[in-house]
């Protein structure tokens, strides 16, 4: 009989191991939290079956606008009755397997590149040449390829195209912008800053709203400058200072030995900055980056404010047809849906990289 | 006698001076660090340099290859005079080599890269030929098999030693050492010491901050002893550690000995 209790004294206690012990250690560790996971569980118990019910149960899919006001549950004919428009907006409608085709090109290339290891001349080429490819099925006017003025661009293909060469131009140039506040030249020390502190003062809402209203005045009478330009530009300068700061906190994270060792190697200032110091800077704020860049994918649906049709602008004017009106629950769940995968691509895509970028620090055994 | 042992082992001294330092002062804000520091190394020459913490030993070195700024007074490297003019900053930084207390390499590049990443870029070398040259200093300092390690991956004494090579794919003609085994553990000292000791023998020119003795006395043409930003005092070693002149040489050697 003493043997049974030894044995059973050098087991751990029931409580703190298995189902009951993790339940125990996240569920109900203290009073506040024991309170919390009730109140939660009860919350969920009632809202689960209800949402079930009204999303797939009472749900209507392929209806007119008419028949899902009868409806007792969701209407997603809201959105698989527009989803040509809501995808590709005002694009010409017969037209419209080009920006399909385009994003494909970019998600593929996307997809292709998530490997570091890739990442070679090559794989630049195919990327200019994609976007060219891509460029061309937009704009057209070549190859038999109907014109298409870059007004009638709307929907995903639009959101796409201003967060990617959002985030294409403003990092280099943020990148730029962080080395020239760590210059010793006092002028373009002082441009950097005040460059950064001044859009970092105004909301990208009014940047959009200058770049299309107000800039336009100061060009010379017969020079217009195409209005998704002009908004992708504000977007990049924009985003560009955000990212200069961050980059900033890189460069100040760095050991002033890798400088100094840089430098006594003879490295010019250029080449210290490519070969030592950016490549570790860089990485260390990988985190911090990326939550500017998916914010900047977010923001651009701030450009409903200069009348260009992104998706949210799309859905929006679907629902404000007589037909459709009522149903923004279920429109505005599935454009979350798509932010949703882009945003969660976006950093999982980092993180990705970040992984691969993860320098060997395992001492050997030798 | 042991002092003509070495100088029959390591390449005597020679010619005109490649280092002059000549009055120079240097200042951090109004911290008076450097006084009147003259030196003259002619090439070939090993020269130590030792003295109290602070007493601003890394910074003489430091300002022979413009990481510090000097501001009054003269340094000229190999006939050129160190002066704001980056053209001659970086000429003087191809001919001088620098290993630090810390190593400083880069962790984000193999051992190889590291090596190469100056021939290449600096001297233009062809990537072939700068990894042929990377590998034959790898083997000088007996590690060519960790070539494609990175620098986390090794340990302390061989991440010295790459340090060094790093140093000499650049081909230079003085070696700086600042502490170059102060941050080591006991057993991977002799390592590098051996290293060091056999680039003197190669008749490099070194100017070294140590407080190893004992590699002082094996290849040191003259020993330099430092304190409050002077150089106090100046000797061939074994004068200086037998019969310092000094009080204050006295004092530090009673203390590290
Ligand atoms: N960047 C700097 N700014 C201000 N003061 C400095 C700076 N670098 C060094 N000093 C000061 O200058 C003095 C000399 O420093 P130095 O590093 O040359 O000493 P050292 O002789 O190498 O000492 P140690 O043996 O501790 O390395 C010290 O008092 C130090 O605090
Ligand atoms: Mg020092």
């Amino acid at each position: 009989m003493a043997e049974t209790t030894q044995i059973e004294e050098i087991k751990p206690p029931v409580t703190d191991v298995g189902v009951i012990g993790w339940l125990r250690q996240h569920l109900f560790n203290g009073l506040f939290n024991s309170i919390a996971t009730i109140l939660i569980l009860g919350f969920l118990i009632k809202l689960i079956p209800q949402f079930i019910q009204w999303a797939f149960i009472d749900s209507v899919w392929f209806t007119s606008g008419q028949e899902c006001h009868q409806a007792a549950g969701a209407c997603w004919s809201v959105i698989t009755q527009n989803i040509r428009f809501t995808i590709f907006g005002y694009f010409p409608y017969e037209h419209q397997w080009r920006p399909l085709v385009a994003m494909i090109i970019l998600v593929g290339m996307l997809v292709y590149s998530r490997e570091w290891n890739r990442w070679n001349k090559r794989l630049g080429y195919a990327w200019i040449f994609a976007l060219l490819v891509m460029g061309l099925l937009m704009k057209g006017g070549l190859f038999g390829l109907v014109p298409v003025e870059s007004t009638k661009w709307s929907g995903l293909p639009l959101t796409l195209l201003l967060s990617f060469f959002g985030i294409l131009a403003s990092y280099p140039l943020g990148v730029v912008l962080a080395l020239g506040r760590q210059s010793q030249m006092p002028i373009i020390k002082s441009l950097c800053v005040v460059y950064i502190e001044m859009i970092r003062g105004v909301p990208l809402i009014t940047m959009l709203f200058m770049s299309s209203v107000m800039f336009p005045l100061f060009l010379p009478e017969g020079v217009t400058i195409d209005k998704v330009l002009r908004a992708q530009a504000a977007i990049i300068l924009f985003t560009a200072a955000y990212i200069a700061e961050v980059v900033r906190g890189g460069l100040q994270a760095m050991d002033r030995g890798q400088y100094e060792a840089a430098e006594s190697l003879g490295l010019n200032y250029f080449q210290m900055m490519r070969m030592i110091i950016l490549p570790q800077a860089l990485k260390i704020v990988i985190p911090p980056t990326v939550g500017i860049l998916i914010s900047a994918f977010k923001d651009t649906s701030l450009v409903v404010i200069i009348a260009l049709y992104d998706i949210l602008n799309t859905t929006k004017s679907i629902l404000s047809e007589p037909e459709w009106t009522g149903f923004s629950t279920e429109a505005y769940i599935f454009i979350a849906m798509i932010y949703y995968v882009c945003c969660f691509s976006m950093s999982k895509y980092s993180r990705r990289i970040e992984k691969q970028l993860e320098y060997k620090h395992t001492p050997n055994q030798e | 006698m042991s002092t003509e042992q070495t100088s029959s082992q390591s390449p005597p001294a020679e010619g005109k001076p490649i280092i002059e330092i000549i009055g120079m002062h240097k200042w951090f804000d109004d911290f008076h660090v450097l006084k009147d520091i003259n030196l003259e190394v002619r090439p070939k020459e090993k020269i130590v340099v030792c003295g109290p913490s602070g007493s601003g030993k890394s910074t003489v070195i430091r300002c022979i290859n413009r990481l510090e700024e000097h501001q009054r007074g003269q340094i000229i490297v190999n006939g050129t005079e160190l002066t704001r003019d980056l053209k001659n900053i970086e000429r003087v930084r191809t001919e001088v080599g620098m290993v630090f207390q810390h190593f400083n390499l880069f962790p984000h590049l193999t051992i190889l890269d590291n090596l190469t990443v100056g021939p290449i870029w600096v001297r233009k070398m062809p990537k072939k030929e700068a990894e042929e040259l990377a590998m034959h200093y790898l083997e000088i300092v007996k590690i060519p098999e960790q070539a494609q390690k990175y620098p986390g991956q090794v340990s302390g004494g061989q991440q010295q030693r790459v340090a060094i090579a790093r140093s000499l794919c650049m081909k230079p003609k003085i070696m700086l050492f600042d502490e170059p085994t102060s941050a080591l553990d006991p057993e991977m000292i002799k390592e590098v010491l051996d290293v060091m000791v056999d680039l003197a023998r190669e008749g490099m020119t070194m100017i070294v901050v140590t407080h190893e003795m004992g590699f002082a006395k094996e290849v040191a043409d003259r020993v330099i002893f430092m304190d409050y930003g002077e150089i106090v005092e100046e000797n061939e070693p074994f004068e200086f550690f037998d019969n310092p002149q000094h009080d204050r040489t006295k004092l530090f050697l009673s203390q590290i000995l």
